[in-house]
């Protein structure tokens, strides 16, 4: 079984976005008590501000975070258009890969992403193809 | 602890006195000893004064596992050194082991220079020769095509083969490899015919061992510790005499009798990993630094021909 090759950093043609998903990122990770996420590329450094904030709802970027062995959130609703990022919290390699095929990461180390804009609406269901275990859905409306 | 099984609430198959029994021996280093389907067991120190001369049999062979090696984290910064405690380990026993059986995970990463690091590192092994299964980290990015290229040559399919030694017949498998959402390790169709057809040949008196990286029973599917197919795999074994399951993937020493079928894990070289259930995931498990070598290890497994014994110790780091 071999899929095609996805691209692993359409984030980085497009600056405004990963500011704007590396502010989510580290909402995510400072809900959870600690604060681990690097800005990718070094575009943004310290806590994000209000208006990073309300910029990431406004362009609608989103953000997964793989923490613990599984995906968080387990379920995300998306409207067509929204580039989702997944970065890996864990100490082991994961992967994001379509049950269809329609996307694949690399294994992604330790803070590692992964990005991928939903172009079409649909329900999107993935897995990580090293702990099989590891479900995920991004819906896109 | 009765030795009874009073109520079995988990319905898992898994007889819970000797699984319990082998929880408790775990990182400690342990004899079992299979004869005639009952196992015995003793602490690897009293086999070290008492029963070394009981051990000495018709082929001696070497388990080693996840070495993981390009992991740098909490739990184990460098894991190539306490691999070469490991391969110390084994060329200190007092005989050299036919072979070595590496039971997959060998990087943490399948980048080219860990793999290069592994083979590196295992040429000091004083062996004749080494055999591989890959585990789900030595086929991150490329379905396995790297790991085939440099340790699975001579193999069928994705990477399975066979090979007799002293009368007992060898089953290196892949479990690791197209592994669908929500399931478990996975032989696959073609690998479950093959295994039928390289069996069907051998008297049922043929001692078996098979060796595979993710444990071909069910410990905790949770956690993907099991293979969706391995039932029907074991089902061609059944007839046979003597079947010994050696695997790796859980980091920790765990044994398991089923009828005719003796299974085991090993302790991986790297790193430990909880015990299922008793962490959030399995993770690697951080664990202070002097504790580290009692929960890293090898598996010398001993076979007497005639006698339908495997008799396996694990000894840590």
């Amino acid at each position: 079984m071999r899929h095609s090759k996805m691209q692993q950093s359409k984030a980085v043609r497009n600056l405004g976005t990963v500011i704007l998903g590396t502010a989510a990122i580290l909402s995510l990770t400072l809900a959870s008590g600690t604060l681990r996420a690097r800005p990718l590329g070094g575009a943004q450094t310290g806590t994000p501000t209000a208006a990073q904030m309300a910029g990431e709802e406004k362009s609608g970027a989103k953000a997964v975070t793989i923490d613990n062995f599984s995906f968080g959130p387990m379920q995300l609703e998306v409207p067509v258009g929204t580039q989702v990022t997944w970065i890996n919290k864990d100490d082991v390699p994961h992967t994001v890969v379509s049950v269809d095929h329609k996307f694949k990461s690399r294994a992604l180390d330790t803070d590692e992403k992964f990005s991928f804009t939903f172009q079409d609406a649909g329900t999107y269901e993935y897995f990580c193809s090293v702990h099989p275990k590891m479900t995920g859905k991004i819906v896109v409306k | 602890m009765s030795d009874f099984i009073e109520k079995n609430l988990d319905r898992d198959g898994i007889d819970r006195r000797g699984f319990l029994k082998c929880m408790a021996w775990a990182g400690t280093g342990t004899l079992c000893l299979l004869q005639g389907g009952v196992l015995k067991s003793f602490a690897l120190s009293d086999v070290m004064h008492k029963y070394v001369g009981d051990l000495k049999g018709d082929l001696s062979f070497v388990q080693i596992s996840d070495s993981h090696i390009g992991f740098n984290k909490a739990a184990n910064p460098d894991v190539t050194a306490t691999l070469r405690e490991a391969i110390a380990k084994v060329n200190a026993l007092p005989t050299p082991p036919s072979f070595v059986l590496h039971t997959g995970d060998l990087t943490h990463l399948s980048k080219p220079e860990e793999f290069d690091t592994l083979a590196e590192s295992l040429k000091s092994l004083r062996t004749d020769r080494i055999f591989y299964v890959p585990g789900e980290h030595d086929v991150l990015n490329d379905n396995g095509e790297m790991f085939h290229e440099r340790f699975g040559k001579d193999t069928q399919g994705d990477g399975w083969y066979s090979f007799d030694q002293k009368g007992a017949h060898f089953i290196g498998l892949v479990n690791v490899l197209n592994l669908k959402a929500g399931g478990l390790g996975n032989l696959g169709q073609d690998q479950l015919e093959w295994l039928e057809k390289d069996v069907a040949s051998l008297k049922s008196s043929t001692p078996i061992v098979v060796f595979a990286h993710i444990p071909l029973w069910s410990i905790y599917p949770q956690w993907g510790w099991g293979t969706d197919d391995s039932e029907q795999a074991l089902s061609y074994l059944k007839r046979f005499g003597s079947v010994t399951v050696l695997n790796g993937h859980i980091h920790q020493t765990m044994q398991k009798i089923e009828g005719n079928i003796t299974f085991h894990t090993a302790n991986s070289t790297a790193f430990p990993q909880p015990e299922p259930g008793q962490a959030d995931s399995p993770g690697p498990l951080k664990v202070p630094a002097e504790k580290l070598h009692s929960m890293l290890g090898i598996t010398d497994v001993n076979f007497v021909r005639g006698k339908h014994t495997l008799a396996i110790v694990d000894s840590t780091l």
